[in-house]
């Protein structure tokens, strides 16, 4: 994807059709013209020529405090513009090749900057506020994607990750409420590493189709959870309120202007999602347990002629990534809200699969693809707050219309491990 | 000295082995000859722990091997080169060598600095040459085949399993292959060589086993015996080897292929601007390595794939965006090449699967309704017409073996005027008795008036079966050639598309009559 690859069509032949790479790259340039006249006409000749957007860079409790950025809006439309206009005429004369991908995140960006001048206009916007809630909001989506990761490296589709953070993050409250919220984080993972053995068991075992294994696991959960959350939680308030792990703030590195607030000053959740996607990242590529488990995943019998216990690593893998869908889950309680609610998910599992896809499998990217799930949605928080003129109801969607883009038009045919989803059948 | 004892394994329905003995010292190549489904590959499963047997062992140096456990006959020194490769395709080569054996460090570091330098060490030791950091995906099948031997000597096996390693080769590759297991021989390795070629067997073993039917029914050495003999105990009776036919008679061309532009699923070019003809009245063959196109261009001729440029026109009027039942209904037949991917629906019976392509026409469906008595009716008819070997029409195909499937292909596509015959591999994974069969219907269409053109990687089977040869390499057609005046090894080098470099070699058997390109 994303090779050129030289066509020569011999003289005298009929050209039938275009080739796909040929179609992509100009619906991409007009993509970039179209973005380019919106900027124009909607956030550089939408408002008046005097009105400064001010970027607040700091927090009040910050030791250097009231750093800020202010920018003349129209002038930062127009610059905007400009460049997407010229990303544009590139895109259709001479393509970018490899870099396609690169340039079309850096064009996005500078939209939304130019987007968040406008919302600002006349006002002020706590830019590191939102940044640092992205970072928050990507939190559960990352472990969910790296849930995913985890299984689907193995060959095992996991659909079951949302019920699996819904139900840990459930039981995460109630033994947090009652034991303490370290006993309470332990419960919660291991109700993840429960439901990821249902799963293994189903999958493995009785070779059940893996999507309706999933579904089943997410309605249980959702099913379970809600009843018991009106019959237990409901007359117990006290079991619905755990202590909550306190942030963390690390010494020096948190004075760092904005990346201070945005990478260090949190609870231990946040830091273990961090150091996990690192750690799973080399260990899937440079140890042994990696290189099976890939393996595992994309040729199972090659696997199993070597003398890897493909059904063993399988299993494994499953109930780990179980385990980190039930941190994600205690997460969602005793790292974050603090109390359990019906449906409180409502898709950030799901969110972790495509974050799963838009990342290739990879944990890096899956972080990289759960920062851009977490800014569409803190981006919608704080828009709700400033009170632009865009209904509440589009905003809602744009976590979501930012997934169907990235998945659909960003990513391309991202190529899942060959053998994803089939159950491995010895002889 | 490996040694198998009584080997006995059932299969529901099958007795897959049965009471099979057999023997390898060290140094000694066996070929093990039989056709498929003869119980080859089910013994050499057992043998290296994939599949359990019902009854039996296996002695290495006289001490009984743990059965049913592929770990442990690796750790006894029995290494198995499969014929469909055990490679990932994402991973270097390297890595897969070095895969369930991998040298770590602490906490399951792979030290990949000293799996490269093994893979190194055993390709110059062997003459494996590879190298260890590219991806399998990139590799041609030839090498591909050398990752699998150096997997095998990396595990430090003493007897080698090298299952049909030729089917997948070029004649070149074979004799380098043949040079590498010279190598392995001389240095002291026991090899079982399973294959069904039988020129191939009496060139290369020092003794060859034949088995049939989960037997063994016979143990030769080369010296003594002959193709003919060889031919008769795999199949159980006396085989025609050779393609009878008479001399072609072409007549007008049919079909018209110009400046054809293909790509493959990953968008890559794999048709580059070919043309060609095929005329009434002539079997036109197409060799080559798999890969080179072959596919994509009979996809593109039957419809199942848009070309990007180019035309294809079929006897005088362009089809070339037409859809495969407009093809289809232009009197084209195709044979295609993984019959039971593309060719049959397995969980149908054989009656559905028999009007596959005529279901919605009158007498089957009328109107909204199916006919099945009339349906059943044609299916019990070719049936018995092209000698489908199935207890009834109303069993699901998966049951008959390739090759009655491959026949009620056959009957499906050849039963109605035809005037385009397209057979991909037409007798890949069948027997020698159908291969028989299935060569003499193609001929018989010939005869009858229709063009063929026949695509297959089994080089044998082209150069029997054409009248014209195309050999195609990286999208192009590189040479044409008359079957009677060149030699295997002359396709050999244009398959590798070393031919036009050298358009002399071999010159005085080939002659080039031409390239159309």
């Amino acid at each position: 994807m994303g090779v050129m690859t030289a066509v020569t069509v011999p003289a005298g032949a009929v050209k039938v059709r275009l080739t796909a790479e040929e179609k992509r790259a100009r619906i991409l340039g007009g993509v970039y013209f179209a973005l380019a006249l919106f900027v124009l006409w909607a956030f550089a000749l939408g408002v008046d020529s005097n009105l400064d957007a001010t970027f607040k860079l700091s927090l009040p409790r910050d030791r250097v405090k009231d750093v800020e950025w202010a920018v003349n809006t129209r002038l930062v439309g127009y610059i905007v513009a400009a460049i997407l206009a010229f990303l544009g005429g590139v895109q259709l004369t001479r393509g970018f090749a490899k870099r396609g991908n690169l340039v079309l995140g850096i064009g996005l960006l500078l939209f939304v900057l130019s987007f968040l001048a406008w919302a600002a206009a006349g006002t002020s916007f706590s830019l590191v506020g939102m940044l640092t809630s992205t970072v928050l909001l990507s939190v559960p989506v990352t472990l969910g994607g790296l849930t995913g990761v985890m299984c689907e490296r193995v060959a095992v589709i996991n659909i079951g990750i949302e019920g699996q953070l819904l139900s840990a993050a459930f039981v995460g409250t109630i033994v947090g409420s009652a034991f303490g919220q370290w006993t309470g984080l332990i419960a919660a993972t291991l109700t993840g590493a429960l439901l990821g053995a249902v799963l293994a068991v189903l999958a493995i075992k009785y070779q059940v189709d893996q999507i309706i294994a999933g579904v089943f696991i997410n309605i249980f959960a959702l099913g379970l959870t809600s009843f018991l959350a009106t019959r237990v939680l409901g007359p117990n308030p006290d079991l619905n309120s755990p202590d909550r792990f306190t942030v963390i703030e690390i010494p020096l590195l948190k004075d760092i202007p904005v990346l201070g607030n945005l990478f260090f000053k949190h609870n231990l959740f946040v830091y273990a999602t961090f150091l996990l996607v690192v750690a799973l990242q080399v260990g899937l590529y440079y140890t042994r347990w990696g290189l099976r488990s890939r393996s595992v995943g994309e040729h199972p019998k090659a696997a199993d002629t070597v003398g890897i216990n493909v059904f063993r690593t399988r299993y494994l893998n499953v109930i780990l990534g179980g385990m980190i869908a039930g941190f994600g889950g205690a997460f969602l309680t005793l790292g974050s809200t603090g109390r359990f609610e019906e449906n409180m998910t409502a898709g950030v599992g799901f969110i972790g699969l495509a974050a799963m896809i838009f990342g290739r499998w990879n944990p890096s990217g899956v972080l990289g693809a759960a920062l851009v799930f977490g800014f569409a949605r803190s981006l919608q928080q704080k828009l709700g707050i400033l009170g632009t003129p865009i209904p509440s109801e589009f905003l809602a969607m744009a976590p979501y219309i930012v997934t169907i883009i990235v998945v659909a038009g960003l990513v391309g045919r991202a190529r899942p491990p060959a053998a994803d989803g089939q159950p491995y059948v010895k002889q | 000295m490996l040694e198998l004892r009584g080997i006995t394994k059932q299969f529901p329905g099958v007795l897959a082995n049965d009471d099979v003995d057999l023997k390898v010292s060290e140094g000694e190549l066996v070929a093990l000859l039989g056709e498929n489904g003869a119980g080859k590959s089910t013994l050499m499963n057992i043998l290296y722990g994939l599949y359990t047997a019902d009854k039996g062992e296996i002695l290495v140096d006289g001490e009984p091997l743990v059965l049913g456990s592929p770990a442990e006959s690796i750790a006894a020194g029995i290494g198995m080169v499969h014929q469909h490769f055990m490679l990932v395709p994402v991973f270097t080569v390297a890595e897969n060598v070095i895969l369930g054996v991998e040298p770590v460090g602490t906490g399951g570091w792979i030290n990949r600095r000293r799996a490269a330098q093994s893979v190194r060490e055993i390709s110059e030791q062997y003459g494996l040459e590879v190298d260890p950091n590219a991806l399998i995906e990139d590799l041609p099948v030839g090498l591909q085949q050398r990752v699998e031997i150096i997997k095998v000597l990396f595990r430090e096996a003493r007897f080698l399993v090298l299952d049909e390693p030729t089917a997948v080769l070029t004649p070149q590759e074979v004799d380098e292959l043949i040079a590498i297991i010279n190598s392995l021989k001389e240095a002291g390795k026991g090899i079982i060589f399973i294959s069904h070629k039988l020129k191939e067997a009496l060139e290369i073993a020092d003794r060859i086993v034949v088995m049939r039917a989960g037997k063994t029914v016979g143990e030769v050495v080369p010296a003594d015996t002959s193709e003919n003999e060889l031919a008769a105990l795999m199949v159980g009776r006396p085989v025609e080897l050779v393609v009878r036919k008479d001399k072609a008679q072409p007549k007008e061309p049919v079909l018209v292929v110009e400046d054809l532009v293909v790509q493959d699923d990953r968008s890559a070019v794999a048709v580059k601007g070919l043309s060609m003809k095929v005329h009434a009245g002539e079997i036109v063959g197409i060799a080559g390595v798999q890969g080179n196109g072959q596919s994509e261009l009979v996809e593109a001729i039957t419809g199942l794939r848009t070309p990007l440029a180019g035309q294809v026109i079929l006897s005088g009027e362009d089809v070339t965006l037409d859809s495969p039942r407009e093809i289809h209904r232009r009197q084209v037949a195709h044979v295609p090449e993984d019959r039971q991917r593309s060719g049959l629906v397995l969980s149908f019976t054989v009656t559905e699967n028999m009007i596959l392509d005529s279901y919605y026409d009158p007498p089957f469906s009328k109107g909204v309704v199916m006919d099945w008595d009339e349906a059943r009716k044609q299916a019990v008819e070719l049936v018995e017409q092209y000698d489908v070997r199935t207890p009834s029409v109303d069993v699901d195909l998966s049951t008959l073996s390739g090759g009655n499937q491959q026949k009620v292909i056959a009957a499906r596509e050849f039963n109605r005027d035809v005037k385009l015959v397209i057979a991909s591999q037409p007798t890949r994974g069948i027997d020698v008795g159908s291969i028989e069969y299935i060569h003499s219907r193609i001929v018989e269409e010939r005869d009858n008036g229709a063009a063929v053109l026949i695509v297959s990687s089994e080089l044998d089977e082209v150069m029997a079966l054409s009248d014209r040869l195309l050999v195609m390499f990286d999208g192009r057609i590189v040479g044409e050639f008359d079957p009677k005046q060149t030699t295997n090894a002359e396709i050999g080098l244009f398959m590798l598309g070393s031919g036009g470099d050298q358009p002399d070699a071999g010159g005085e058997s080939g002659e080039r009559v031409g390239v159309s390109e």
